[in-house]
Parts: C-alpha cells; structure tokens; sequence
C-alpha cells in the first residue's frame, strides 16, 4: 500500500528533514508514526500525499511511484487518499455537509448521487445532526469529525492523520481515536502522526518512530511484530 | 446549475466587499480609458469636419465648351478619391461672389464683363483628404488640356495632416499608457481576490481537486468583474459625457459597438488577469 525506500529529503532552505527511511505500511495496516517536534512526522506524510517530492530514494503509493508523479496526476494520488489534520482545515464558510460533499464534487462525483453519500460518512462520524452548521459554531472535536468525514467520502485505501488530536481534549481525542480504529477495522490502512505517547500506548497498533529524520525504532521489525514485548 | 457557476457565483456571495471592490476598482480604471477614448472619438470627429472642407479646385479656361466641362466631370467623378465633383459656371461664380461679398457690392455692380472663369470643385471621399492624395487629383486634373489651373490650399492640407499625425501619435501613446495602468490595476485587484482565497485553493488541493477545476471558477469570475466593471465604467462616462454637453459643448458619444469594445476589453482583462494570478499561485505553491 505505502512503501518508503531508502527515503532522504532535505529541503531547499533547511537540512536533511528526512535520512534513509524506509518501511512498508500493508493494506489494511494500522501504524503510528512517532518521534519528538521536527523528526520529520510531517514530512513523511507530506512525501506520501505527494506535497513533497523525496530528494532520493523511492515513495510508492497504491501504485503510484511519487518520485515520478507528474502533477496532473497528484490529484489522482490524493483522491485514493484520505487526509486529516490537527488544524482541521475546513472551509470557513460552509457547512460540515457542504465541506463534505466538495471533496467529492470535486472529483466529478455524479450529483444526484452526492447527498446520500454525504449523509451517510456524516452519521459514521457521528454528526448527522449538524450538518447544516458551520465550522465556527462546531467544537474541535466535532470539526475533527467533519474533516474526517470529508476524508472517507471518497472510500480511500489510506488514511493519513497527522496528530489528528493535537487540539483536543483527552474525551474528544479518544472518541477521534476511535473513529480512526473503526477505520481500519472496515479495512482501510490508517497511518496516523502523534506524539501522544499515552495514545500510543494503549493500543497495541505498530508504531514507527522517528529521530531528527532517522527511523529509529519500528515495531514491526524490531519487535518481529509482537508489540507486547515492547517498552 | 453549472458547477463552475455556482462556485463563481458563491465566491461574489461569500466575499461581498471584495469583489464589490475589485468591480469598482475595475469600473474606474475603465472609466479613465472610457474618458480618453472619448476625448479621441470627439478631436477625430472635429479634424474630419475640418477635413470635409478639403476641396480641390480646376479653373476652367474661358471658351471652353460646357459639353466638353460636363463630359470631363463625369471622368472626375470616376476617380477613386472623389466623392462629388460640382461645375461653376461663369455665372453661378459671379452670383455666388456677389453673395459672400456683400460689401464689394460695389465692384461687382461696375463690372461690365464678368471676370470669374467657370471651375470644378472637386470634393474627395473620407480617408483621401491628405496631401499626398489631394495632389494627385490636382495632377490629374491639370492633365485635361480645358483647365487652366489647379488650386487647393496646400499649406492648410498639410497642417491638417500634421495635425492629424500628431493626435494619432499622442492618441496611441496615452491610450497605450492609460491601457496599461488600467491592465496593471486589475491585475492586481484580481491578484488580491486570488490570494484571500489561497487557503481554500490549499485545501481543494488536498482533497484532490484538479488545477482546471480550481482556476475554472476564477475565470469565469474574473470575466464577470471584467465585464460589470465595463458596463459601470460606460455609465459614468455616460454621465460625464451628459455633463460636458449640457454645460460645456456638444460632443459625441461612443457608438454601440464601442461601447462593447470597452466592456469587451474589461472582460479579456479580468479573464487573462484571472488565468495569470490562478496560473501563477497554482504554480508556486
Ligand atoms: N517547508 C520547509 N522548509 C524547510 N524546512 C522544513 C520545512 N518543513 C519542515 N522543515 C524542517 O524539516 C524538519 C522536520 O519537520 P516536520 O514538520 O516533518 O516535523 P514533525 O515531526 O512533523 O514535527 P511536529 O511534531 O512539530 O509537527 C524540521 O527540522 C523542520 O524545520
Ligand atoms: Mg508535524
């Protein structure tokens, strides 16, 4: 599903952001992605959405090689894509239902069939009831949900959440938490940014972490996959 | 309705005082270029009734059979500059004289043989009224063996052509120039609309909207502020020209088809405008 070869990213101002990471997220996978502010969380993602082309190595995306991509094609990339992020990134001035249904209005969904699609990933994520509101009048727990919303309308092979609960409250950040398990649980590999290590700790999903840009720890190699064992 | 549409028509709803902004910003800049194309369309006017008057004269040799005058005019009249040609006989000049010089009534009542020879006045068409082409009627004309001499006013002709030269050249340099400020001014105002929504353009990105479906709705948006601007743009020089014919002199308006031009150029501007700041801000980032 996403394969990281030999990655190393170094941005045009900046050092190397990234130094030879490589891992391999399978279809249907749960993964957290970990490490202390300016690891390189971000960027990793980045890299696998396509906002950022690797300076070397290989980033492979449900077929898609990003290296090489060129970018009429990212569009293509991104709708295979779900993607959620700390500061929720809704559009202001629409409602949860209308932030829902522009993503797919904007891959040239057919219209008559875009209400019902909308109302029903707005009731997975538990907001059916207000829909028609507004950004501004939701809390950041209920904005978090929009936006993942809007993440799934698309049915994505991937989940991409960049510390999806940096904003939220301990209540809030679990009930997010559990929408991203429910996820996966349909099927949809999630890989999810945090540096909430009581999070991360509670459940027993692989965890990959990294150190200013290195990959220094992944569960699934180091621990041979048993997360029990490790610290 | 149309997706592209609707999106365009929501950014006028959702941000209101910009775009009324952006129109009346645009409304001005065309104002300005409304005002000099009038002032161009009001000067080419006043030359062209100066010009009217260029004629050029054939004094015919006295003796000269009127058969033979009326023969030749029908010539004349063939020629490609020439719009009319008239014959004066003998009488009609003395007559006409007596008319426009009343106060040498006179010397003509003492004449005892009427000293005006009969002519040709020959008027040319528009666009032949320069030197170069007045000349070349006038050699024509020498060439018929019953005329005795030739006359327009040479000096004044060629002032006019100078004149003439000169408002094309000044018309061009400021029109030129007032087109640019007006292109610059709209550019940017469509500059500005583009980069208040730079957000919502990141965010369309994200969910995987392509870069036509982004720039389609600023387009058309851009065309529509071009064109509202055009349209208020041609009423207040409508306005301004109410004002200068009722208080000041009699002018001249833009006909329709100038009118559109002017709404048509707001259009092309906020339409290419749009392409350059969409294109540029979707390349960058
Ligand atoms: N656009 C950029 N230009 C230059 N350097 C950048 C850019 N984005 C990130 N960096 C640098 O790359 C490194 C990794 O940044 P990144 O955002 O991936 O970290 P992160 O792990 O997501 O951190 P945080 O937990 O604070 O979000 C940092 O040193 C950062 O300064
Ligand atoms: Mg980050």
């Amino acid at each position: 599903m996403i394969k990281l070869t030999n990655v190393s990213k170094a941005y045009p101002k900046g050092g190397l952001a990234l130094k030879d990471i490589s891992f391999h997220l399978a279809k249907g996978e749960f993964a957290f992605l970990t490490g202390h502010s300016g690891a390189g969380k971000s960027t990793v993602l980045r890299l696998i959405y396509a906002d950022e082309r690797p300076t070397s190595g290989e980033v492979r995306v449900s077929g898609f090689n990003v290296a090489e991509l060129k970018s009429r094609e990212i569009p293509m990339l991104r709708r295979r894509l779900g993607i959620v992020f700390q500061d929720f990134r809704l559009l202001e001035d629409r409602t949860a239902e209308e932030n829902v249904a522009f993503a797919l209005e904007v891959t040239g969904a057919r219209r008559s069939a875009i209400p019902a699609r909308v109302m029903r990933v707005l009731t997975q994520v538990g907001l059916a009831a207000k829909a028609q509101a507004y950004p501004r009048e939701l809390s950041g727990g209920e904005q978090q949900r929009v936006a993942i919303a809007r993440a799934l309308v698309n049915e994505p092979t991937v989940f991409l959440a960049d510390e999806p609960t940096g904003n939220l409250d301990e209540r809030a950040t679990r009930g997010i938490f559990q929408l991203l398990r429910d996820i996966n649980a349909s099927g949809t590999a999630v890989l999810m940014a945090s540096h909430d290590l009581d999070l991360v700790r509670q459940a027993s999903y692989r965890v990959i972490e990294l150190q200013e840009g290195a990959l220094v720890y992944d569960s699934a190699v180091d621990d041979s996959g048993d997360r029990a064992a490790s610290p | 309705m149309n997706l592209v549409a609707r999106e365009a028509l929501l950014a006028f709803r959702r941000a209101p005082l910009l775009s009324a902004l952006s129109v009346t910003t645009i409304a001005f800049s065309l104002f300005v270029v409304g005002l000099f194309g009038l002032v161009a369309i009001n000067l080419q006017r006043a030359l062209a009734n100066v010009a009217e008057r260029v004629e050029v004269v054939a004094y015919v040799l006295p003796g000269t059979p009127i058969e033979a005058s009326a023969l030749a005019l029908k010539d004349i009249e063939a020629f490609p500059e020439v719009q009319s040609a008239t014959y004066v006989s003998e009488d009609q000049a003395l007559a006409r004289a007596r008319a426009e010089l009343a106060e040498f009534q006179d010397v003509f009542r003492e004449l005892e043989r009427n000293p005006l020879p009969a002519s040709i006045e020959v008027k040319l068409k528009p666009g032949y009224r320069d030197v170069a082409h007045v000349n070349a009627v006038a050699e024509r004309l020498r060439g018929f063996g019953f005329v005795e001499d030739v006359r327009f006013g040479r000096d004044w002709v060629e002032k006019l052509d100078r004149l003439r030269q000169i408002a094309a050249a000044v018309g061009l340099v400021v029109g030129a120039a007032f087109a640019a400020v007006a292109i610059i001014i709209i550019g940017t105002t469509i500059r500005m609309a583009v980069l208040q929504r730079s957000r919502e353009i990141a965010i369309m990105r994200l969910v995987g909207a392509t870069d036509g479906f982004i720039r389609r709705p600023f387009l058309l948006q851009g065309a529509i502020k071009g064109m509202l601007g055009g349209l208020v743009a041609i009423g207040l020089s409508y306005g301004a020209y109410t004002l200068i014919t009722r208080y000041l002199l009699q002018a001249a308006f833009f006909s329709r088809p100038q009118a559109l031009a002017i709404v048509g150029f707001g259009m092309v501007i906020g339409f290419l405008g749009s392409a350059l700041s969409v294109g540029r801000h979707l390349r960058r980032v």
